[in-house]
């Protein structure tokens, strides 16, 4: 990692970093691979969370699917944990909650590789604040 | 990739209130497939969408339209019209509240409803512990404005402006804070995040810490620009491993860039971040005794003045925030004070993090504008009580908070109205109770909880809080007089007046609330010596309904006292005096034969 020096700098890396990453964070870039995040904060990883991380990684590559699965923090929804939040290249993001195995290799059957939807979707019920300028 | 050329979401589930869904959804299904359309279609419930006033709620994927207040014989218009005609439903469109005009577009449905994030903004967005996805969602630019843009004076000025007040629970001023902080003359001065986390049900800040590190370092750098200081640390409790990992690797990281240590951004500002570890004492969330607890000492509070602002850390100015506080300055700065003030009510602005705990379906962690209501934090986002119970309290505040009853329910959440209603805003853990629980059992659980953290300097506290433990243990067992209940009142009268600190002067709210609210309950606990909620052992009796026993023997088999006795296929007896009421004979009665006197 190189020292970003100047404000000018950090824009330029926030710049690249969006063109880059859009894949891997944006929301609605429509990113080429299919992205799952899976909520892995201390009451996720309690409930199982790191078992579905890693089925995901696992998973995925030997089934020949092409994707990023990253940890995020606490999406809010305790009572349905372990949560994750699967996109789909030129989708709206999906969050499925109560993931067990047996979810998550649903959610790769069907919901990835057909784009069909499985039960256990918890809608988006807030709003998010947006810092761009 | 999809053979579905169309999804429909209908909220709902086994603990959703709206009994139509289920009918909705087989109604889309059968009028499916009389179009034959199954193959091309798929139906599916969802879970709470957050609008549960307007439910229930069909959206229509991919064209994110959302139909609201939808009923089962809806469902043969939205088909026809919406799914094989493209034309939208128009009269079952959610509609604007003040322009009436429907909105058939769902990115515009998000400002209606009930949450905001603004602390949480990042929070399952971003992966913790890699600072680029940070950066990407404009991270760290606040600090690069502040720094290149403002001088101390100015960001201290954006801040107050804000109208933003402490997240720990006082509703502190933060921008007033800073400004005493500044005009301290000292070359050495500290920024403190309190992170020392400890109302039980309250964990806002260990997921704000463990989803979104950076957003709490940057601020303490704008703080220590600010205030004047170029040393900041953060008080954590060591029970909190994760959050601390993830901490570690986050102040790793901006070191790396540069966006802490020394020459920030060129700029000449230099600033560091290290942790501090507490034990997980309950009084050390209290700022003065944080302090000591830092300097190695006794985590014991004292008397203020002098403020940390004025001889905190090491005798230095000190500014000390809450993790909460500081994860909404970025956004503060870089949205504007007008825009902050612009959330909220009069003199509560901006949001608040709450976690929902207790008997309520959706326990989560929530952020909603100050001045929503509690009903609406607790029917709409919250879904509602555990198993269609009864809504009896809810405490706010944890311990050192108040328990709010029916008839606050459409209070709006603030600082200021919540004391008015006798609790506090606390740092913002919210446990829901229903109809099962004892009021003077729940006083007496939070009770145990300060009587346990008292740190044992001033007497009211340490003596004061011990015996009203004992007297509500006495009232539960059913030997309480009236006259003790005067005294409990007393009590906490004298203690909330003469206590130390913040833990001794907030540590009898619940009892007062409780006894203020639910009166009737103490009374029965004494005069009648019974316990409406059936909770207090002491107090209730296991008795076995002559009609319904068939003597199957198994209440007598499963006891572990050998307190049920009686012949096979004779009626059974339960002996008062050796049972310990543990119900297991209860449990495994399947012929509803045994009940609670």
């Amino acid at each position: 990692m190189s020292k970003i020096k100047s404000l000018a700098d950090l824009k330029k890396k926030r710049d690249e970093l969006k063109v880059n990453t859009a894949a891997e964070t944006g929301s609605t870039a429509t990113g080429s691979i299919v992205q799952i995040k899976v909520a892995m904060a201390t009451c996720g990883i309690a409930s199982g969370a790191k078992t579905i991380f890693e089925f995901f990684r696992e998973q995925l590559v030997r089934r020949n699917i092409e994707a990023v699965v990253t940890r995020t923090g606490c999406m809010g929804y305790c009572y349905a944990e372990p949560t994750i939040e699967v996109k789909l290249p030129g989708r709206e993001p999906v969050v499925f909650g109560f993931v067990d195995l047996k979810r998550a290799d649903q959610v790769i059957e069907k919901y990835i590789k057909a784009g069909e939807l499985v039960d256990g979707i918890i809608p988006v019920n807030y709003e998010t604040i947006d810092l761009k300028e | 990739m999809s053979n579905y050329s169309h999804h429909l979401l209908v909220c709902g589930g086994t603990e959703c209130h709206n009994s139509d869904s289920d009918a909705i959804i087989c109604n889309l299904r059968d009028e499916l497939e009389s179009k034959n359309l199954s193959e091309s279609v798929q139906v599916i419930m969802t879970g709470c969408f957050g609008l549960c006033g307007k439910g229930p709620i069909v959206k229509v994927m991919p064209d994110n339209t959302y139909y609201v207040g939808v009923k089962p014989e809806d469902a043969q218009e939205i088909i026809e019209e919406h799914i094989i005609k493209h034309r939208k439903v128009s009269r079952l469109l959610y509609k604007d509240p003040v322009t009436g005009k429907p909105l058939d577009d769902g990115k515009t449905i998000g400002r209606f409803r009930k949450q905001l994030r603004i602390v949480l903004r990042n929070c399952g967005f971003i992966n913790p512990e890699n600072i680029d996805e940070y950066i990407a969602r404009e991270g760290y630019m606040a600090l690069g404005k502040v720094l290149t843009e403002m001088t101390p004076e100015e960001v201290i000025k954006e801040v107050k402006g804000s109208g933003q007040r402490g997240r720990g629970g006082a509703g502190f001023s933060t921008g007033l804070k800073w400004e005493l902080a500044r005009r301290s003359n000292s070359e050495e001065k500290y920024v403190v995040c309190n992170a020392d986390e400890g109302d039980p049900g309250a964990f806002m800040d260990r997921s704000v810490l463990e989803g979104d590190p950076h957003s709490v370092l940057e601020a303490m750098a704008i703080c220590g620009y600010s205030i004047g200081a170029s040393q900041g640390l953060i008080y954590i409790r060591a029970e909190y491993p994760l959050a601390i990992e993830r901490l570690k690797i986050a102040i790793n990281q901006a070191r790396e860039y540069g966006l802490l240590g020394n020459d920030i951004l060129g700029t000449g500002f230099s600033f560091d971040i290290n942790l501090r570890y507490g034990a997980g004492a309950f009084v050390c969330g209290e700022e003065t005794a944080l302090i000591h607890s830092m300097e190695g000492l006794r985590g014991e509070p004292t008397v203020k003045p002098p403020f940390p602002a004025e001889a905190g850390f090491r005798g230095k100015p000190t500014n000390v925030n809450n993790v909460e506080t500081f994860a909404a300055i970025p956004a503060i700065i870089l949205k504007g004070a007008a825009w902050y003030s612009s959330i909220g009510t009069e003199k509560s602005k901006g949001t608040k993090v709450f976690a929902l705990a207790g008997k309520i379906n959706n326990v989560g962690l929530i952020e909603v504008p100050m001045g929503t209501t509690l009903r609406e934090v607790i029917f709409e986002i919250g879904g509602g009580i555990k198993n269609g119970k009864k809504f009896k309290g809810i405490q706010t505040g944890g311990p050192s908070g108040g328990c709010l009853a029916e008839k606050h329910l459409d209070t709006p959440i603030d600082f200021d109205n919540l004391i008015q209603a006798g609790s506090i805003m606390g740092s913002g853990a919210m446990v829901v109770l229903d109809e099962d629980d004892c009021m003077v059992a729940m006083a007496k659980f939070f009770l145990d909880f300060t009587v346990e953290e008292s740190c044992g300097k001033c007497a009211p506290c340490r003596i004061g809080n011990k015996r009203m433990h004992e007297l509500l243990g006495q009232i539960c067992d059913g030997k309480g007089t009236m006259e003790d209940l005067d005294r409990l009142k007393n009590m906490c009268i004298v203690i909330k007046d003469t206590a130390l600190c913040g833990l001794g002067q907030t540590s009898p709210n619940p009892v007062l609330s409780m006894m203020d609210n639910y009166y009737d309950e103490y009374v029965a606990h004494v005069t009648d010596k019974k316990c409406p909620a059936g909770q207090c052992r002491n107090l209730m009796e296991y008795v076995i309904n002559a009609e319904n026993c068939v003597g199957c023997t198994a209440c007598a088999r499963v006891c572990p006292v050998n307190a049920i006795s009686g012949e096979r296929k004779e009626i059974h007896h339960i002996n008062p005096a050796i049972c310990i009421k543990c119900g297991a004979c209860m449990e495994k009665c399947k012929f509803d034969a045994i009940y609670i006197s």
